[in-house]
């Protein structure tokens, strides 16, 4: 038998490992990134980011990200007023280093994700996500 | 630019995969001009399975005139490449003979005058007609319609698509996938769908709440046929939410997916598919990327971005097959697949010319059915046309810029805006213009005509966004359509800038004026997205108009400025 998310979670079988936690603001991405790294040199290997080409709507996009062996990822809007989405630390008793959720995302612009790796290295990525008025299909 | 030849012979032998296509024997026997069924139904049976493909029909049950379009531009690694060649160039490409029945089936160019001579196109007892003969050959080749059925005419919005349904039950598809029929709203698209004896697939349609896979849309769907596993997967329309009202379907989500295709292709080869055929409303350049992506498709029956081309694309292993739309064309493609591996294919786009082949009696009895009820709405005369009303273009067509005439008198605008859809039939000069005929071009469950202040600030961004849908050089951003339609505006627009830079120039052509970003104008538009739109429905704006015009008569019209260098 195959269960799905929704009877998972409705079965409360889910048991979350991970925190979100806001980060304080930052002038900048780049700042945001520095902190986070401490200013290390950061790799792309190892950490993968869902997200859509085109937002359905803007005020809620789905987001996923995953890095196996991952400690802590840090999720960033690099567009929005205010970049910081949040953090997530996972503990050793972590089934999966993986976490989704649901973002705002003000206009076109990247979606950044940065890994911290149990041996102290980074990983980094981004998407960009488009959010359009819409309208015309063919 | 590498010439076609090189392009097919570089793929093929990059892929091991010898085709060959049906389409040089009919371009010179289209040449004699002396078509015949037999001649367009001529097909050397090949291989083991055979599919048949249908898309984008629109709902449109008997012949009408289509006319293809002259502009119809590729940007980023699509500039010059299939299907952004138009006209004199695609038949030079192609070696189609001016005046040619494909010359006018396949390509622009004197369409008023070729229309004349080689009548309507299309037709669902015909596409039967045709199905009815591949069957006989191949019994039980596999029938699969692209989606955009359930949408486009006077009688589908009457009936929310039963008409169509029945229609096609009669044809007999065995699967299908979708887009604007979730404009009828997504308690009657569960309706149609728990109804239909067929599957109705798509890997890409997932519940919008809890992300997972609607249960209504199956991913994909196997078939034995020819003693050969057949998996097919279905790709819906990926911007269903975006391009079309999305509160009409909350329930929903789409999105290309393309990770998760790649897990439905490794699934069904797992569970022991020898043939992967993906069923696709991506549009054409996403379907090239999205083979370039995902590997272990064999075909990919591309929909929505109405291409129809006489040779399928390569890109790596897999074969793209693009079959035009408004029931013009219908694609047959015959397979020999052997231990699991596609080893070649035979493929033919057959026109579907309304005067050569003949109706099958059956389905037109069923399509005669559907419109009895209607038929003194559907032939009331409105006015009649002088010019050719087309659509298709990336910039305008004349039945565009006759809508946009309407709602700038009608609805006493300065600027007036039309969507850039790719569906509507065409008329040609001297045609009576029906009440089916204006439906045709403005049939939808949104119609209605808005009127409303933007700044010029603000039109500049409707602008940009809806260039960067179409011209972003990635085509995994692209939504497929046409520009917006402009009334009472002109423009100047360098396809291949970045967003925010494409549009300049902006001008109120009724004064000659450069646009204010800082001005309010008073602009008139339909087909919105959002809730609660109110406004007279399209149709009673532009009969309004025709009424008054009597006969229409446009003069073609050069309000927008393309740069494409």
């Amino acid at each position: 038998m195959q269960l799905t998310r929704r009877e998972t979670i409705l079965a409360g079988l889910g048991a979350f490992a991970a925190t979100a936690l806001p980060l304080p603001l930052f002038a900048s991405v780049e700042d945001s990134v520095a902190a986070f790294t401490g200013g290390a040199e950061t790799g792309s290997d190892g950490i993968t980011l869902s997200t859509p080409e085109i937002a359905e709507n803007g005020n809620t996009v789905p987001v996923e990200v995953s890095a196996p062996g991952a400690v802590s990822i840090m999720l960033l809007a690099a567009g929005n007023p205010n970049p910081a989405v949040g953090t997530f630390n996972f503990g050793p008793m972590a089934g999966s280093q993986s976490a989704s959720t649901r973002i705002r995302l003000a206009g076109t612009q990247d979606v950044v994700a940065i890994a911290k790796m149990a041996d102290g290295s980074f990983v980094r990525t981004s998407n960009e996500v488009k959010v359009t008025i819409g309208g015309c299909g063919g | 630019m590498i010439s076609r030849r090189d392009f097919l012979q570089a793929s093929m032998a990059a892929s091991a995969i010898v085709g060959a296509s049906g389409f040089g024997n009919w371009a010179r026997l289209a040449a004699q001009q002396s078509l015949t069924q037999d001649q367009l139904l001529q097909f050397e049976t090949f291989g083991n399975v055979s599919l048949i493909h249908i898309t984008d029909i629109h709902a449109q049950m008997v012949p009408i005139y289509f006319r293809e379009p002259s502009v119809n531009l590729g940007v980023g690694g699509n500039k010059g490449a299939v299907p952004h060649v138009t006209g004199a160039d695609f038949r030079k490409l192609y070696g189609i003979d001016d005046g040619s029945p494909s010359h006018y089936a396949l390509s622009s160019g004197d369409f008023s005058a070729l229309a004349q001579g080689y009548g309507r196109m299309g037709g669902l007892d015909r596409v039967s007609t045709v199905i009815n003969s591949i069957r006989a050959e191949r019994p039980d080749a596999l029938l699969l319609d692209g989606g955009d059925t359930w949408h486009g005419s006077y009688t589908c919005y009457q009936t929310a698509g039963q008409d169509m349904v029945n229609v096609m039950n009669a044809l007999k598809p065995d699967a299908m996938t979708f887009h604007w029929e979730f404009t009828l709203g997504s308690d009657r698209v569960a309706e149609l769908v728990d109804g239909l004896p067929f599957a109705a697939l798509g890997q890409n349609i997932f519940d919008a709440e809890w992300d997972e896979p609607a249960e209504l849309f199956p991913p994909y769907q196997f078939f034995e046929r020819g003693g050969v596993k057949i998996a097919v997967i279905g790709q819906a329309f990926p911007y269903m939410p975006i391009a079309n009202p999305g509160w009409m379907f909350p329930e929903f989500s789409f999105g290309i997916r393309d990770e998760n295709m790649q897990e439905m292709v490794d699934q069904v080869r797992a569970e022991g598919a020898e043939c992967v055929v993906c069923l696709s409303h991506n549009g054409f350049d996403v379907d090239k990327k999205m083979a370039s992506i995902v590997k272990g498709i064999d075909v990919i029956l591309s929909g929505h971005t109405h291409d129809a081309l006489p040779e399928p694309v390569l890109v790596g292993e897999t074969i793209i097959v693009a079959s035009g739309s408004n029931g013009k064309f219908v694609s047959r493609v015959d397979l020999d697949i052997q231990n699991g591996r596609m080893m070649g294919f035979r493929h033919k786009l057959i026109p579907i010319f309304s005067d050569v082949i003949t109706p099958d009696p059956e389905v037109a009895s069923v399509i005669e059915a559907e419109r009895a009820p209607f038929a003194d709405t559907l032939s009331e005369v409105i006015g009649q046309t002088d010019s050719l009303l087309y659509r298709r273009g990336n910039f305008n067509g004349s039945w565009d810029d006759l809508i946009c005439d309407a709602l700038l008198s009608q609805r006493d605008a300065e600027i007036a805006l039309s969507p850039g859809v790719r569906w509507g039939p065409s008329l040609i000069p001297g045609q009576n213009i029906t009440r089916e005929d204006l439906w045709n071009v403005t049939s939808m469950t949104y119609p209605n005509a808005y009127r409303t202040e933007m700044t010029g600030e603000f039109l500049k961004v409707v602008l940009e966004d809806v260039a960067d849908n179409i011209f972003n050089p990635d085509p995994y951003y692209q939504q497929g359509g046409d520009m917006v339609r402009t009334g009472g505006l002109g423009y100047r627009i360098d396809v291949n800038k970045p967003q925010g830079e494409r549009i300049s120039n902006m001008t109120l052509l009724s004064t000659g004026e450069a646009i204010d970003p800082a001005r309010a104008y008073m602009v008139a538009g339909w087909a919105s997205v959002n809730e609660g739109t109110e406004g007279p429905p399209i149709w009673d704006v532009v009969e309004a108009h025709i009424r008054e015009q009597g006969t229409v008569s446009l003069a073609p019209r050069q309000s927008v400025d393309v740069v494409t260098d």
